[in-house]
């Protein structure tokens, strides 16, 4: 990635003394990195699963399958399967006007793209409960007609979608801004309709890209936790996702099965950091410079 | 010109400013007017309510300060990644991430395990006074936990790109190693090394998931902010949490605010001493 320490920006290897202070200094320095990342990072991970099998394999298998657990699972992986598609489709909408057309007020969109990372999850959660909660705007209306939107699937949903908008659009536009347009424009010129130019230059162009915005949008819609446990209401088996029944399950003082649902969610970052690690590495220049933030 | 050609404007224009409109503005706008109903005179009250005030000073002390001791363990960490090659370094590149990709109840639990006085840690430093678990450091420590990779992850681009020129000649004409970093990396660094501090600041004040846990939550002493929003909706008081809410929503964006006038300033003088 880097150029080595001995070679220059001209080319020109560069002798450098062996200087011990220097030689000492450096690996010090290693040495401070590595133990903090280790006692950081990879004992909190480690802890997670020492104590998800704390009881042997069998009871960390009979409490995944509790039916708690298995509907806790199923309803994290419908709330991202609803939540995730939505963000795609918004996050192309969103590049495609912002990286291909001048418009006024462009930078102020862009601006309220971002808007969800810097918003607390408690917010974000609590702006549905405004909305659609007992006393919330439309509350009384919803009430009226049956429909249950906090405490139920949908609020769900909605925080999620919110919590991870940002995440498929800040992937794409900088990278459609980096490409240009030469190339749709040439499909169009030689004849393409929109869609035709769409499913065979566009999409092509920015699949990786789009597939790590996937990647991250996917990740935070199944772990997250503050926005989604405001408009919860914590409903065994009903409205308990993953990183809910964790919760649950922790205040109950069932530490096995909280940290046994806990290593599902970890297992699940591991292969998210495995994913995004082997895209950046075989496909790096095709996902473009990104700004971190959020993800 | 362009417009006459691409086709989809007016469609993905319109889709994104409506889906965007649903979505985020008018939750937002109700956020707004559901706190503006409690008028300045409870506004006043709210803020004036000592657990009030204590959790708000946590939430952004506790969130300064850590931001604070990400910018210093950041660039330990971005530095030896990229200056150095030793073992095992793709691994904790990698790793560096984890923080974004693990769920914050799994960090919370995760954390707690550890540093609680019968934890894997915390049976070593209760005993020595060491208190870190249910108590202020704990929340500090989880919001030095999600910041982290922010710090990394911004530094780490700029780091690679920067000029060897610049260092060699300072080292040709005698500067020592440390003279170099502090003297001439250093203030190259520092607008950078700002962004990464804001985006570390901006999600420490707002975390919920892997605070709650390990703080302990005591009245005063270890509860932050947005834990009384959860607390003042349990209760139905809507107008209270929303109007808590809209104060730290506001509070946040001045800190980003000054903090990004600060980065213009510095970039400046970063300029002006090249």
């Amino acid at each position: 990635m880097t150029a080595s320490s001995t070679t220059s920006a001209t080319g020109i290897r560069h002798r450098r003394a062996p200087h011990w202070p220097r030689k000492i200094g450096r690996s010090l320095l290693i040495l401070a990195a590595v133990i903090f990342l280790a006692v950081f990072l990879v004992l909190p991970l480690s802890v997670v699963f020492v104590e998800a099998f704390r009881q042997g394999m069998h009871a960390y298998l009979s409490t995944i399958k509790q039916p708690e657990a298995l509907s806790a699972i199923r309803l994290t992986l419908l709330v991202a399967v609803i939540a995730v598609p939505l963000n795609i489709v918004f996050g192309i909408a969103a590049a495609w006007a912002m990286a291909r057309f001048e418009f006024r007020g462009k930078a102020l969109l862009g601006a309220f793209i971002d808007l969800p990372f810097s918003i607390s999850p408690v917010i974000s959660g609590l702006v549905y409960v405004l909305l659609f909660g007992a006393q919330g705007w439309f509350g009384p209306w919803l009430q009226a007609h049956h429909v249950k939107i906090i405490f139920a699937v949908p609020g769900l949903v909605l925080a999620t979608i919110f919590i991870t908008l940002p995440f498929i659009a800040r992937e794409l536009i900088p990278l459609m801004q980096a490409q240009g347009s030469d190339e749709e424009e040439a499909a169009r010129v030689l004849g393409a309709g929109g869609w035709q130019m769409f499913f065979r230059v566009t999409l092509p162009n920015i699949r990786w890209a789009l597939l790590y915005g996937v990647l991250l949008c996917n990740a935070r819609a199944m772990g997250e936790f503050g926005a989604v446990s405001v408009v919860s209401g914590h409903i065994r088996g009903l409205t308990t996702t993953m990183p809910l029944e964790v919760e649950m399950r922790y205040n109950e003082y069932d530490y096995v099965g909280a940290f046994a649902v806990a290593s599902l969610l970890a297992l699940l970052a591991l292969l998210t950091l495995a994913i995004k690690t082997l895209l950046e590495w075989r496909y790096g220049d095709e996902i473009a410079a990104h700004a971190p933030g959020g993800h | 010109m362009r417009r006459r050609i691409l086709p989809g404007f007016g469609l993905s224009l319109g889709y994104a400013l409506a889906y965007l409109g649903l979505i985020v503005l008018l939750p937002l706008a109700a956020l707004a007017w559901k706190a503006s109903g409690i008028g300045l005179h409870g506004l006043i009250r709210l803020l004036s309510s000592p657990r009030t005030f204590a959790a708000l000073k946590l939430s952004f002390v506790g969130a300064t300060f850590a931001a604070v001791v990400n910018a210093f363990v950041g660039l330990l960490v971005a530095w030896v990644l990229v200056r150095y090659r030793f073992p095992g370094r793709r691994l904790f590149d990698a790793l560096v991430d984890l923080p974004f990709a693990l769920p914050t109840a799994v960090a919370g639990i995760a954390l707690t395990a550890l540093y609680a006085p019968n934890g894997w840690l915390g049976q070593w430093l209760v005993p020595h006074g060491i208190q870190i678990a249910y108590a202020p450091p704990g929340v500090i420590l989880a919001m030095v936990f999600v910041g982290f990779p922010f710090v990394v992850r911004t530094l780490q681009p700029v780091l690679e790109s920067l000029d060897r020129d610049v260092e060699e000649a300072a080292e040709s004409l005698g500067a020592s190693h440390p003279q170099t970093f502090f003297r001439v990396i250093l203030p190259m660094l520092f607008p950078t090394l700002l962004t990464g501090f804001a985006l570390a600041l901006a999600r420490a004040v707002g975390e919920y998931g892997s605070v709650i846990f390990i703080a302990g939550n005591i009245p005063m002493r270890s509860e932050i902010a947005p834990l009384l929003i959860v607390e003042k909706l349990e209760e139905f008081d809507y107008a209270g949490a929303a109007a808590l809410g809209m104060v730290m929503l506001i509070a946040s964006f001045v800190l980003l605010i000054v903090i990004s006038l600060l980065q213009r300033w510095s970039r400046r003088w970063a300029e002006h001493t090249r």
